[in-house]
């Protein structure tokens, strides 16, 4: 190991590692740090992801795709089922494992890795960022950068450090509870979302399944609900209404910080990716792909940067993050505040309209078109989407 | 004896051995407030001001308010 690095990227989930990866397929030298023992574990997730979006970055491997979807399923507080189907549409990961591969593309690529290193600071040489402070194995220890790269996360402190306004207002933070439990009887291909007050009010509850009969069960509610109920009594409701028995494999809490980007992620000598830059897609609550996004054009810029030997240049990286995906985020959020705020009388109409029209007419599209009829004024903000 | 917090007192209780370290409460702390290692969480009492945003936002309520005041790591 060095004493001092091109980039330092601290936190080695998918946005990190994609950072650390195309810095270093610049040419320039790149430290990854991970605080935990294992890169990617504990798993906080739903493992639900596109398609396009991890294809992208790595070349679709069955040993960490645990099952092929091509349906959703969505649930209206009175039981009405609406699918729609896909094709092709995505997977329900492995993250563990993917997580790892992710990070050995990054290795691959000429970045060096560290675990169970905790950054709790940062250096500054004129009010610039110059490097990080950290604790490994008991010992505080230091490393100088010229370019910080935060992808530390929903928890993300290092952009605070750095001066940046990072912290998610307590109502716009998902609170979420995951077990994945065994026996699970559900279609292996289909993604099930649940809606309503008493499943997850603004919001919603998610069985993903997992290979061998298991799936990811969960939910996130706002800071705002979890003021009067937390999100484990949600899912422990559910759990004893519909699968009292099963046995659970793993449970984990975990945070979303589901709201548009950051309004800067960057400045002098760092820059922000993934969960800690906010770049989650707010309608879905989905990150891995657009952090994976976030975390290459954050990466490439910054190597450039170092080429170029033109620090300023990574103050670029907002403005490319926002055409390629923030300003969708912003549309998709005001989506989310119509459709979630919707009583269940709507969403058990709209599951029923929906219903109405033949299979395989079915489309994300006329889901929306129906959602409308309902609330005609998220007809802007969805057309938006189609015509950015 | 109390730890100082910035309000004089610290009353916010991080439950001992029920955490998840999973960041929620990281997340929301406007004061920056929390430290979370791998598997270890505590509150920085002088930063702390008690305004209860990580306790709504923990997803398994292992945050409580302890109107009596918290005990600092060293002394419990
Ligand atoms: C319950 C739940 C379900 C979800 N379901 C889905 C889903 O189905 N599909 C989807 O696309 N997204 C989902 N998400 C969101 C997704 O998990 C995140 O958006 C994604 O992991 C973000 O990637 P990241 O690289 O930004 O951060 P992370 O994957 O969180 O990685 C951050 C890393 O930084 C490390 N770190 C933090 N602080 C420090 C420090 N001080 N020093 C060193 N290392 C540090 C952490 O240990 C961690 O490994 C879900 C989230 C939750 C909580
Ligand atoms: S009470 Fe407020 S300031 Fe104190 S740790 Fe919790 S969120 Fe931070
Ligand atoms: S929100 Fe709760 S479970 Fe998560 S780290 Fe904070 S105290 Fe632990």
């Amino acid at each position: 190991m060095k004493s001092d690095y091109d980039i330092i990227v601290v936190g080695a989930g998918p946005a990190g590692s994609m950072a650390a990866r195309f810095a270093a397929e610049k040419g320039v030298s790149v430290l990854m740090l991970e605080k935990d023992r294992d890169v990617g574990y504990p798993v906080r997730c739903g493992e639900a992801v596109s398609k396009a979006g991890v294809s992208e970055f790595i070349e679709p491997d069955e040993k960490w795709i645990s099952s092929h979807i091509n349906n959703f399923a969505l649930i209206s507080p009175d039981g009405t089922e609406a699918t729609i189907e896909f094709g092709d549409a995505g997977y329900v990961l492995e993250r563990r494992i993917f997580d790892y591969e992710l990070a050995k593309t990054a290795a691959k690529a000429g970045a060096e890795i560290l675990t169970r290193a905790y950054v709790n600071g940062l250096l500054f040489e004129n009010g610039v960022v110059s490097g990080v402070k950290y604790e490994y194995r008991g010992e505080q220890k230091q490393l100088s950068a010229k370019i910080v790269i935060a992808a530390d996360g929903v928890e993300s402190r290092v952009g605070r450090w750095a001066g940046l306004r990072t912290f998610t207002d307590f109502r716009e933070m998902e609170c979420c509870v995951q077990i994945t439990a065994s026996n699970i009887n559900v279609e292996k291909n289909t993604l099930y979302f649940y809606f309503g007050q008493n499943v997850a009010p603004g919001g919603y509850f998610w069985i993903f399944p997992k290979s061998n009969n298991a799936a990811n069960i969960g939910l996130g509610v706002s800071g705002m609900v979890g003021k009067k109920k937390s999100a484990l009594s949600f899912l422990n409701n559910f759990m004893s209404n519909n699968f009292p028995d099963s046995p659970i494999l793993t449970s984990i809490a975990g945070g979303v910080p589901s709201s548009i980007t950051l309004e800067k992620i960057s400045g002098p000598g760092i820059m922000l990716v993934g969960d800690a830059a906010r770049q989650v897609n707010p309608l879905s609550g989905g990150g891995i792909a657009s952090g994976m996004i976030g975390g290459s054009i954050a990466g490439r810029i910054a190597g450039e940067a170092i080429l170029r030997n033109n620090l300023s240049h990574i103050l670029s990286y907002d403005k490319e993050w926002h055409n390629r995906l923030g300003k969708r985020h912003e549309i998709f959020e005001r989506i989310k505040n119509g459709i979630y705020n919707f009583s269940d009388d709507k969403f058990n109409k709209i599951a029923q309209s929906f219903n109405s029209i033949p299979k395989d007419k079915r489309t994300l599209g006329r889901l929306f078109t129906t959602a409308l009829l309902n609330q005609p004024s998220l007809l802007v903000d969805i057309a938006k989407v189609f015509i950015i | 004896m109390y730890r100082q917090a910035k309000t004089g007192k610290l009353l916010i209780e991080i439950l001992p051995n029920k955490c998840d370290f999973c960041g929620c409460c990281v997340g929301v702390c406007p004061e920056d407030a929390i430290e979370l290692k791998e598997a270890e969480i505590y509150i920085i009492d002088e930063r702390c001001t008690n305004c209860s945003k990580c306790i709504w936002s923990c997803p398994i309520e292992v945050i409580k308010f302890n109107k009596e005041g918290v005990l600092s790591k060293s002394l419990a």
